[in-house]
This record gives C-alpha cells, sequence and structure tokens, in this order.
C-alpha cells in the first residue's frame, strides 16, 4: 500500500477532499502529473503540433455524434435509408446530430492526415519514437476501417457499391479470395447480413480498438517525449535541465499547452461549424450526392467513386492494370539486380534476394493484375509503418536537411492530391497513365527513402531548441 | 529464486496445460468465426426464378433478380448476333475457355454465349470488382468508348467494356467474361434463372 498521507485537522474542505481521494485512489493523482502538470513538452510547438489534440477533439465529437445516432438508426437493409431520413426530418435536431457524424468523418481525416505529415517534416518517427508512430499507423488503419463500414449504413447507393467494391477485392486474394469475402458478407451479395455487421463493427469492435490504439499512442508518446520542429531531444543524456532535473526547453503540458491548444480548437471549431451549417456536403466529397438514393442491388451509379479520403488509394488501385505489372515486374527485376550487384552482403542473402525477385516475378505473370491492384492498395498503406526504418537521414527534422529535400516532400504532396483527383474522376486514358507515373512515385519516395534520405550536406543541428519568447 | 532448480515434471505439466488452454481457445473461436458465414436463410434464398420474355422485343433488355443479383435478358437483333464473330480478335476470352465451369455452362460455350442465339442471359455484375456494367446498345463513337464500339455494356466503376455476348474485351481490368447464369426455357416464352436440371 501507498503512503497514507494524514492532514492537519485546520486544512480547508476541499483539501480534505482532495487528500481523501489522493489516499484512495492515488493512480489519478500521478497520472494527472505524469500525463499533465508534469509532462514537459517542448517549447518551441508551431501551428503543426495542433492537429494531434484536435484529432482527439474529433474523435470525442465522432463517439458522441455516434451514441446519439445509434438511438434513432435502424440497422436493416428495409428500413436504414429510411431511418437516417427519418433522423434528419423528424428527430427534433437529428439533422445537426447527423451532420456532425458525417463531417466529422471527414475532419478527422484532414486532421490527421495533417498530423502524419507533419511527423513525416520533422522525423517525428525517428527514434526512439518508432513505436508511436506505429501506433498512430494502426489508428490510421483502424479508422479507415472504421469510416469504411460507417459509410455503408445510410444504405444509399453509393454505400451499398462502395462496400460492394471494396468486399470484392478482398475475393481477388488467390485461393481463399472468394471464401473470405463470402465472409465478410455473410452472403453471396452484400445484403442485410452484411449491413448488420458493419454496423456491430462500427459501433462496438473498431471504436474499441481504436481508442485502446489511442491510448498505447498517448502512452509510449509521453513515455518517449514529444519530438519539435528542430527534432532536438529535449531529454536526451545532455539536454540542459533547470535544479528539479526538468527540462530547460520544456514547459509543462498543463496549463501551457492546454490553454495553446484552445486557441487552435476555437479554429477548428469555426470551420468546422461552417462546414456543417453551409455546406454539410461539401459539393458532394463529404456525402456524396448518389448516396440520397436508396441503394438498389440491381443499378450502379454511372460514376462511383469513394469519398475523398480514400481516393489516393484507389487511384493506386486502378492504376494497376495488366500492362502496368509489367512495369512493375521490371521494377522487381531492377531491384533485385541493383541489390545482387551492388549490395555489400554474403552471397547467400544474395541468393535468396534473387530467388524471392524470380518467384514474385513468377507470381505476378500468373496471378490477375485485379489481385496485384489490392496488393499496391494495401502497400501504400502498410508501407508507412516502415518509415522509421526507410529515412536513413543523419538529421530529423526538415529544417536541418539539405535545402532540395523540401521539394521531394513538395512533389510527394502534389503527387498525393493529383492521385486524390484522379481518384474522384471517371477513368480516362490520361488519367490512367498519370496515376500509373504517381503510384510509381509514391512507392519510389518510399523505397528509394534509404538512398535519397542520406544525399546531400545536412546543416548543423543546435544544441537547444529555436525559441524566441514571446 | 534463481538459484532454485528448474523442476522439469512441474514444467512440463506448465506447457501441457498452456498447449490443452490453447487449444481450447482456438476451439471457442470457431463458433464465432462460423458465423460469419452465410446463414441457412441466406443460403435458401437461392431458388431459381421464372420469367416471361414474351413482352421484349429485338434489341430491349429486361433485368430480373435473382440471388440478389441483377440478370439480364437481352433479346438481340439479328444484326446484332451477325456482328459477334467479327469482335473475336478484340476480345480477351472470346471462345469463354477461362474457368469455363465458373462463367460459362456447357450449353453457351458458343460465339453468343446462350442457348439461343437472340436471347442473351447474364449475370449483370462486373467480374472485376462487382460493379453493375450499363448498357451501351448504340455502335459508334460516344464517351468513353472506342470509335469503333459495336455496341455491348461498359462498367461505371472501372472502365471494363464488353460485347453483346458479355465478352470482355482486352487489356481490360476485368479478367472474365460476365457470367452466364444456369437457365433453361421452359417453353419459348417462359424462361427459368438458377435452373438447369430439371425436366
Amino acid at each position: 500500500m501507498a503512503v497514507f498521507n494524514e492532514i492537519s485537522p485546520n486544512a480547508s474542505a476541499g483539501a480534505k477532499l482532495t487528500n481523501w481521494f489522493e489516499n484512495r485512489f492515488p493512480t489519478a493523482f500521478d497520472a494527472y502529473r505524469v500525463h499533465m502538470s508534469e509532462y514537459y513538452a517542448p517549447k518551441n510547438f508551431n501551428f503543426w503540433y495542433i492537429f494531434g489534440s484536435l484529432a482527439l477533439l474529433v474523435l470525442v465529437i465522432q463517439i458522441v455524434t455516434g451514441i446519439f445516432l445509434v438511438m434513432h438508426y435502424k440497422p436493416d437493409a428495409a428500413l436504414a435509408f429510411g431511418s437516417v431520413e427519418y433522423i434528419m426530418r423528424d428527430v427534433p435536431w437529428g439533422w445537426l446530430i447527423r451532420y456532425m457524424h458525417s463531417t466529422g468523418a471527414s475532419a478527422f481525416f484532414i486532421v490527421v492526415y495533417l498530423h502524419m505529415f507533419r511527423g513525416l517534416l520533422y522525423g517525428s518517427y525517428r527514434k526512439p519514437r518508432e513505436l508511436v508512430w506505429i501506433f498512430g499507423c494502426a489508428i490510421f488503419l483502424a479508422l479507415m476501417a472504421e469510416a469504411f463500414m460507417g459509410y455503408l449504413l445510410p444504405w444509399g447507393q453509393m454505400s451499398y457499391w462502395g462496400a460492394q467494391v471494396i468486399v470484392n477485392l478482398f475475393s481477388a486474394i488467390p485461393f481463399v479470395g472468394p471464401d473470405l469475402a463470402l465472409l465478410i458478407r455473410g452472403d453471396y451479395v452484400v445484403g442485410d447480413a452484411t449491413l448488420n455487421r458493419f454496423f456491430s463493427f462500427h459501433v462496438i469492435a473498431v471504436p474499441l480498438v481504436l481508442l485502446g490504439l489511442v491510448v498505447a499512442h498517448l502512452l509510449a508518446l509521453h513515455d518517449v517525449g514529444s519530438n519539435n520542429p528542430d527534432g532536438v531531444e529535449i531529454k536526451g543524456p545532455n539536454a540542459p535541465r533547470d535544479d528539479k532535473g526538468h527540462p530547460l526547453d520544456g514547459i509543462p503540458f498543463h496549463p501551457y499547452y492546454t490553454v495553446h491548444d484552445i486557441l487552435g480548437v476555437c479554429l477548428f471549431l469555426m470551420a468546422f461549424t461552417a462546414v456543417i451549417f453551409f455546406a454539410p456536403e461539401a459539393g458532394g466529397y463529404f456525402l456524396e450526392y448518389n448516396n440520397f438514393i436508396p441503394a438498389d442491388p440491381l443499378q450502379t451509379p454511372l460514376h462511383i467513386a469513394p469519398v475523398w479520403y480514400f481516393t489516393p488509394y484507389y487511384s493506386m488501385l486502378r492504376a494497376i492494370t495488366s500492362e502496368m505489372v509489367y512495369v512493375l515486374i521490371a521494377c522487381v527485376v531492377l531491384g533485385a539486380g541493383f541489390g545482387v550487384i551492388k549490395g555489400r552482403m554474403p552471397v547467400i542473402f544474395k541468393g535468396i534476394i534473387a530467388a524471392a525477385a524470380a518467384v514474385g516475378i513468377l507470381l505476378m505473370l500468373n496471378i490477375d493484375a485485379k489481385f496485384w491492384g489490392v496488393v499496391i492498395m494495401g502497400g501504400a498503406v502498410v508501407i508507412l509503418f516502415f518509415l522509421p526504418w526507410l529515412d536513413c537521414s543523419p538529421v530529423k527534422s526538415i529544417r536541418y536537411r539539405p535545402s532540395w529535400h523540401k521539394y521531394v516532400y513538395g512533389v510527394f504532396v502534389v503527387n498525393f492530391f493529383m492521385l486524390a483527383y484522379l481518384g474522384v474522376q471517371p477513368v480516362s486514358p490520361l488519367g490512367e497513365r498519370l496515376s500509373q507515373i504517381g503510384t510509381l512515385f509514391y512507392f519510389g519516395f518510399f523505397l528509394l527513402m534509404p538512398w535519397w534520405s542520406q544525399l546531400g550536406e545536412p546543416k548543423p543541428v543546435p544544441d537547444r531548441v529555436t525559441f524566441a519568447a514571446h | 529464486m534463481s538459484d532454485t532448480p528448474i523442476d522439469s515434471s512441474k514444467r512440463t505439466w506448465l506447457i501441457a496445460t498452456g498447449c490443452a488452454g490453447a487449444v481450447g481457445g482456438v476451439a471457442t473461436a470457431v463458433p464465432f468465426v462460423s458465423s460469419f458465414q452465410p446463414s441457412e436463410k441466406a443460403k435458401a434464398a437461392g431458388a431459381a426464378v421464372e420469367v416471361d420474355i414474351s413482352a421484349l422485343k429485338p434489341g430491349e433488355k429486361m433485368t430480373v433478380e435473382w440471388r440478389g443479383k441483377p440478370v439480364w435478358i437481352v433479346r438481340r437483333t439479328p444484326e446484332q448476333v451477325a456482328e459477334l464473330p467479327k469482335n473475336d480478335d478484340k476480345l480477351a476470352d472470346p471462345k469463354s475457355l477461362r474457368k469455363p465451369d465458373e462463367f460459362t455452362p456447357p450449353y453457351a460455350r458458343n460465339e453468343q454465349r446462350s442457348i439461343k442465339p437472340e436471347y442473351f442471359v447474364a449475370v449483370g455484375i462486373c467480374p472485376h470488382l462487382g460493379c453493375s456494367p450499363s448498357d451501351r446498345f448504340s455502335s459508334g463513337a460516344q464517351p468513353s468508348l472506342p470509335d469503333d464500339w459495336p455496341g455491348g455494356f461498359l462498367c461505371p466503376c472501372h472502365g471494363s467494356t464488353f460485347d453483346l455476348a458479355g465478352r470482355v474485351y482486352k487489356n481490360k481490368p476485368s479478367p472474365d467474361n460476365l457470367e452466364v447464369p444456369p437457365h433453361m426455357y421452359l417453353s419459348d416464352t417462359r424462361l427459368i434463372v438458377g435452373d438447369d436440371k430439371k425436366a
């Protein structure tokens, strides 16, 4: 048992009450100190550091609005579409709760994409924060599953055909694919059984996993400490500390950053509510027009596209045609050939590389392009998990990388936007070529990172963070 | 603790109970995973559908629902039937040789992929990722299609094109032709979809 503190009988009632609780539940008080009042965060955070807090805020908005939506929603293929319209028209303020939830889904992805890009800019995934990054990538994956399954629930045309396409992706896997797709759908086509299980996953299973991962993400972050725009360790062995051992370049998260984040929260809520009240469909990007037509299993809408946050990956899926598979084979041959000829490693490893490449090429020639499209789409997300080991730059932050690295990241962003745009558009010959080039660049950016991130002369990294008192 | 000798018989029992527990855990998972399978009700819903095709005029298409999927019945004009062999060199699988057991029943393994040359019966679901292709029966140049388009189907999702016998064109996302469901004629105007064994 922990130490039991007696308090002076003359103490105030508030102090007595606090003491009473602290003696009985010290864990809560320790947690407050470790994660809030004595969690020292670097004092040089810039605006990029708001998006983590905002992601947490959006998570809360989604959970609260979701709880209220479930009170009126009916997960039944015959009733679902009508119950969503009922929420929109007949439930008092139901439209607001529903629009908060649907806008929240897009806001979540905007905030999370910016949060991830911040990590990319300042090398926040580098040692010792690899696990923070990996938990974050897992959150991103869970978020994608959550968004995809949630999109089926209104049971509109886009819900239905989007789910049909994505579930059919799994059937492209050789041997087990068709049975796996059947297990996911629970029927031979997307139907009532699919709607019910997606509802269960959307409101129970995935949110639980998501919350667990968020806790792991934050605990791991607070164990290793936050990175900052300079990529300088404020809690490293040589970092300057005050006489209490607190880092000189850090300030307690509470009250400094909690108050600081209120500004960001206000700005975010202004934009968020503006969308909810004035453009809840966001021109067909947040809520697609075809989704206001009830699901019809006999008729695919003339143009179907996923919601904007999935379109970069969807573009990559569509880019893999049977011609493109030959380009991928050429990439494997080049990569393996380079590794075998130039790599400095024992002969046995070279043999393994050559054999793996040969097996890969054989599979690529024998399995349909459709499967490789799925592999590329999944790989585009999975590759993020490996970022801590792909980046071999001697410095963490973009601030001290060679200047041309900024252009590489710039092209990466433009490329990502291009893929997102193409994913919304109908297929066209030019769009197909562009998305193929975009796919190659996306993977080239990551797979060649061990090489290009080491090129050039990094700028000297300061010992202390760059900070001007204000 | 560290200088206590290892009690190997205790360790054996620990491993044995651990393994037994793992087997029990896996066994418990079986019913949960099995519950993902289609229910008996879903399996039973695959009954055959009888269709009256007497009102279908040449060049028209009708759609019926079978196992939750759209099944098309297209009445092709004699000119359209005559056009079919001309497409062969542009098609990925003109003779329906790829996975015939899945996509083409024996009685439809011909140029028209049908029992009667005039009537084409197919599941209106693209084998690529399950969208329902749209009708593009009129020939000639039009958006998203080649200039020498002879008439057929275009999948709106990923651009696969099929001719009027549901055969996929080369270099398109769909690896296979449209599925021809089991079907048979009960009389000249009555068609049954989902069954080809009775009588």
